[in-house]
């Protein structure tokens, strides 16, 4: 494994695979009654969401505290960066508190790597601007593997927000990696140009679900919307919220996926949120022993 | 293998000792009430599934068998080249008020027996923890001493046990070589 993990786009096949495999025995650990194992024990890990979030940092939490390790939390709104300090400062201090890891989320494209390169520490991309989010499409594979047993040669279609969809972009990245064959629906204002990883772009979502193994709904990134993609949330439902009967389109065994927060009738309906072929929960599950996996991965063995 | 390995044991051997072992459980434990098998990955979890088919011959009882893997709970992460894989652990009892034995194919310092009793101490609290082994190649850095050996082999520091399993695709076999 490299020192740090900044995107699926660096990491080859065989370290997917790794965390991956890892990422199983990790999920045995915590169906234990002792949920914590002393792997990382003495190890420092600073959280520093520049942006905000619940669950990623919610499961990075709990992963680093499964395995040991003291946590240091760092938020935007009480830390020194609204008293006018430079983030490579920022940084330089939180180094020289002595970490061994950084979890950067950011709202710029490339700042995990920009920090990667200007500290010792191991550090994590948790989502940065709409570049990538790598630990979601980690936990994203691995629920696939757990139903499906392999990703080669699934029909994985992406729905909705892929512009502005850091977790579309590091699935994109790594589905491509295996071998999948992945569909992008959404209007064309917000479908980027990705035809270099091979990608089919629907826009009609009824064509595009049909044969469907994976459905991977996007959440509707309002935030970083600056002007109107779409004329309104309902419209944007009746053309590419998913509901029961689009669902049907897709195989019949055809999992559910959303990273979360939901949208409910935006872009996906309660029934489908909660039908039985979802897996969104057991996502947020999974998400805690691959993010264990990566922290372990990335502290043993070699440095490249 | 490089041409400095010798053969110290062979499958014959192997079989023999496990059936000396086997008989010891039983004896030290009076019987197998409560009584637990594990093996540490790798290779003492072919060996656990071997005794406890081997007591279940003499006592015709059975004895639940687990594999534990310690990779979480070692004391060097870090210090080593090669990161451990993460291997399963199964333990198929509650090994609260259980008598645990302990498994494991080579003794060595004495730092895996330290790690798997820390890692099975996280799955409850056994009555008695056991430890045997198959070859005692010395060397210790803990006080840490098994119930049950098979064989003791003193080593020197760059000799090296490999202990090979038909579980494996090979011939049961215990080797000694110069390390390379």
């Amino acid at each position: 494994m490299p020192k740090d993990l900044v995107g699926i786009k660096e990491l080859s096949k065989r370290d997917i695979g790794q965390v991956l495999d890892t990422a199983s025995s990790f999920k045995d650990v915590l169906r234990r009654d002792i949920k914590k194992v002393p792997a990382l024990r003495g190890k420092t890990v600073v959280n520093l969401f520049f942006e905000p979030s619940t669950r990623t940092k919610t499961s990075f939490e709990l992963a680093e505290k499964r395995l040991s390790t003291d946590v240091l939390n760092f938020s935007v709104p009480t830390s020194s960066v609204v008293k006018g300090e430079s983030l490579f400062d920022t940084i330089k201090t939180i180094e020289a508190y002595g970490v061994d890891f950084i979890v950067i989320r950011h709202a710029s494209s490339g700042v995990p790597h920009f920090i990667a390169e200007n500290v010792n520490a191991s550090v994590i991309n948790a989502g940065d601007g709409t570049n990538e989010h790598p630990t979601q499409a980690l936990l994203d594979a691995f629920s696939i593997i757990e139903k499906k047993g392999t990703l080669e040669g699934l029909n994985v279609a992406i729905v909705g927000d892929i512009a502005h969809s850091r977790v579309a972009k590091s699935n994109i990245y790594l589905l491509s990696k295996f071998n999948a064959r992945i569909r992008l629906i959404g209007p064309p204002t917000l479908i980027p140009c990705m035809e270099d990883y091979g990608v089919e772009v629907f826009y009609d979502m009824d064509e595009g679900l049909r044969g469907a193994d994976i459905v991977m709904m996007l959440r509707i990134q309002m935030e970083r919307q600056g002007r109107s993609f779409f004329p309104s949330t309902q419209e944007y439902f009746k053309y590419w919220g998913l509901d029961m009967k689009r669902l049907g389109l897709a195989r019949k065994d055809a999992l559910v996926m959303h990273p979360g927060p939901m949208n409910r009738g935006i872009e996906i309906s309660s029934q489908a949120a909660d039908s039985p072929q979802s897996v969104i929960l057991d996502q947020v599950t999974n998400g805690i022993a691959v993010r264990m996996a990566v922290m372990y991965l990335l502290t043993g063995g070699e440095k490249q | 293998m490089p041409e400095m390995a010798k053969e110290l044991l062979g499958k014959k051997d192997i079989e023999r000792i496990l059936s000396r072992i086997a008989h010891e459980i039983i004896e030290k434990n009076k019987g197998t009430e409560d009584l637990c098998l594990i093996g540490i990955q790798r290779g003492g979890v072919h060996i656990a599934r071997r005794l406890s088919q081997k007591i279940r011959a003499i006592e015709n009882a059975e004895i639940p068998v687990g594999s534990l893997d310690i990779s979480l709970y070692r004391d060097d992460l870090g210090m080593r080249k090669e990161h451990p894989v993460v291997r399963k652990t199964d333990i198929p009892c509650d090994v609260t008020d259980k008598r645990v034995v302990l498994v494991d194919d080579v003794i060595f310092t004495g730092r895996s027996i330290r790690a798997a009793m820390d890692a099975l101490m996280d799955f409850g609290r056994p009555a008695q923890i056991q430890l045997a082994v198959l070859i005692d190649r010395g060397h210790r850095e803990l006080p840490i001493r098994p119930d049950y050996t098979g064989k003791n082999i003193p080593t020197s520091g760059v000799e090296s046990i490999e202990v090979q399993f038909e579980e494996d695709g090979m011939e049961d076999k215990v080797l000694i070589q110069a390390m390379g």
